[in-house]
């Protein structure tokens, strides 16, 4: 169990990535909002509390990896690793810029990055590989892998699920960032799919559950985990997408929306009001 | 002794490199025997991960084995090795520029009685397109074992087209290999072509036929397809009236059309496709009788030669 002081202060810090989302987004400018906002706490939660990270040294073989399968939402790592020191905090302002280093996608010439991501459903099945290797190369590293309950439409994303359960990949974590919303609207609506803790099963995963802006109980799932041995692990995340942001909860229009002038403001204002009230 | 087949080759190769380096791993996509990976198999069952029927999902897993710090061989059909995976090639591996060695095996016409679903004739094309991709179409079984040998410290993705068959042996004794390497096997001066893969033995044939009519041609290996040395093309396409390309694959996008890129810019002789038409390949009951079906032979070859030296006679009359 995580202590109080530790989730404080993890809790400011998931406030802290959200702020930075928005502000590498700016005004007027398309940028994926809503899924890196759902993803603020665990992302919070495994870079400053669980993972084995040193951002002085990103190469260190038994690092724990962390992806981003929905490389879309990668704004929300790029923050991460800002906060760190990984990634110059000047960078931010040159998000999807000609020379700057935060491509739109996951790309290996951003400090910090573990692998290229973002046409959709390939990030387990690299997330496996890694995991696999690591094995091979009797590393204590761990893998964490964020999937999408949109992406969970890609088939190869059902390939890797079997692969690394046919293997007993217990070293492979995968987030399940259940935000019920894609880009052209509600999952349910778009492409539903059904019984996912039974579907996940059923191929061979540990399942858990938890409410993907706790970082308490955040904090202990992951640690559950770990804990389990001789198979993979999905922890399904119920979140709001565009969590934190009013104007952009729950919405599709924010899945890659441009802020006014106004909803930037206010988006901030919001954002800083929320952190001033963590307990 | 090496196997004149080509697989054979592959599979030994792949159990030496892996008793050379630790990082060698191979991913296969239940077409083992076939491809020859069993050979890796049996002696390095720990490093051996069969990834079922699911080719997308293993070029991905590839891409974290070598991200890892891993030299990953991936296995399947050179028509599923290269077509199936293209968008995991392309995002997973080609754009990190991991060194994953993809092995697309019964390439070309080889698979012959299976038909148009299993028969490669378009991956060259696909490959050849992406970005850091190094293409490689070995002649015979001892540049297969020279390519594998570069294996281990070769930056980026690699993607072999090997054939099913035993071919006879064309790569000159004791010539040193590079990748990148285009090799001229024959001297001549009136004609030169330029072969890859199985079509490499076969201009050989062609040029010894034309020697007998009294023409000259020269005969060049092309199995680094990319990078393509444009220099080598430029050097040995020079001087002579004819230029002709032999392919087991598309006209569309392989070496006709390499060579063709290589040349633009610099003024040269006509240039003739010899492969196959924009058309997929069909069953048949033997490899040969396909390769003829598709004029995939040494007399369509020569027969190409000719009709451009004409033509080149017709243009200088009216001249």
């Amino acid at each position: 169990m995580a202590n109080a002081e530790e989730i404080q202060r993890i809790k400011k810090l998931a406030w802290d990535l959200r702020a930075d989302i928005v502000r590498m987004i700016g005004v007027g400018k398309a940028g994926h909002l809503g899924g890196s906002c759902s993803l603020a706490e665990t992302v919070a939660a495994l870079y400053f509390g669980k993972m084995h990270f040193d951002p002085k040294a990103l190469h260190d073989p038994n690092r724990d990896r962390f992806l981003v399968s929905k490389g879309h939402s990668v704004l929300v790592q790029y923050a991460a690793l800002v906060e760190l020191g990984a990634i110059p905090r000047e960078e931010m302002g040159k998000l999807k810029t000609l020379g700057g280093k935060l491509q739109g996608h996951p790309d290996m010439m951003t400090p910090g990055m573990e692998a290229v991501t973002g046409s959709l459903g390939q990030g387990l099945s690299i997330a496996t590989g890694m995991a696999l290797a690591l094995r091979l190369r009797k590393s204590p590293a761990r893998v964490y892998v964020v999937i999408g309950d949109g992406e969970l439409a890609e088939g190869q994303l059902w390939e890797a699920a079997m692969a690394a359960a046919r293997y007993k990949l217990d070293s492979l974590t995968a987030i399940l960032d259940r935000n019920r919303i894609q880009a052209t609207g509600p999952t349910k609506e778009i492409f539903d799919i059904p019984n996912l803790e039974d579907k996940w099963r059923a191929f061979g995963w540990n399942v858990l559950n938890v409410d993907g802006h706790d970082v308490g109980p955040i904090l202990d799932v992951l640690d559950k985990a770990t804990a389990i041995k001789g198979g993979p692990t999905v922890i399904v995340a119920d979140t709001v997408k565009g969590k934190g942001v009013s104007f952009a909860e729950n919405t599709a229009a924010f899945h890659n929306g441009a802020m006014t002038r106004e909803q930037y403001d206010q988006a901030l204002v919001e954002i800083e009001e929320s952190r001033r009230m963590v307990q | 002794m090496t196997s004149p087949n080509l697989r054979s080759a592959y599979g030994a190769s792949l159990v030496r490199l892996g008793k050379k380096d630790e990082r060698v791993v191979a991913l296969e996509a239940d077409l083992g025997k076939s491809t020859q990976s069993v050979m890796f198999q049996a002696e390095f069952p720990d490093r051996y991960f069969q990834m079922g029927i699911a080719e997308q999902n293993m070029a991905s897993t590839a891409a974290g084995f070598a991200l890892s710090g891993m030299i990953p061989f991936i296995h399947s059909f050179a028509v599923f090795a290269s077509g199936r995976t293209y968008d995991q090639l392309r995002n997973s591996i080609c754009i990190p520029n991991l060194p994953v060695r993809i092995c697309g095996s019964s390439a070309g016409l080889s698979d012959f009685g299976d038909g148009k679903t299993h028969q490669g004739v378009e991956d060259a094309a696909l490959m050849r397109s992406l970005p850091n991709m190094t293409v490689l179409c070995p002649a015979d079984s001892i540049e297969v074992e020279q390519m594998m040998d570069c294996m281990l410290d070769w930056p980026g993705p690699v993607y072999f087209r090997i054939n099913r068959n035993d071919l006879p042996f064309v790569y000159p004794e004791g010539e040193p290999y590079s990748i990148g390497k285009v090799t001229r096997l024959r001297e001549g001066n009136e004609a030169a072509i330029f072969g890859s893969g199985i079509m490499v033995s076969k201009a050989l044939e062609a040029a010894k036929a034309l020697e007998t009519e009294g023409i000259s041609t020269r005969v060049i290996n092309i199995s680094t397809i990319k990078p393509l040395d444009r220099e080598a093309v430029i050097r040995y396409a020079r001087g002579v009236d004819a230029i002709v390309t032999a392919e087991e694959h598309s006209i569309i996008g392989g070496i006709g059309s390499a060579v063709v890129e290589a040349l633009r810019g610099v003024s040269h002789a006509p240039v003739e496709f010899v492969g196959v038409p924009d058309s997929f390949g069909i069953s048949a009951e033997g490899y040969d009788e396909l390769l003829v079906h598709f004029k995939l032979t040494s007399d369509e070859i020569a027969r190409t030669v000719k009709t451009l030296l004409k033509g080149t006679e017709k243009c200088a009359s009216v001249l």
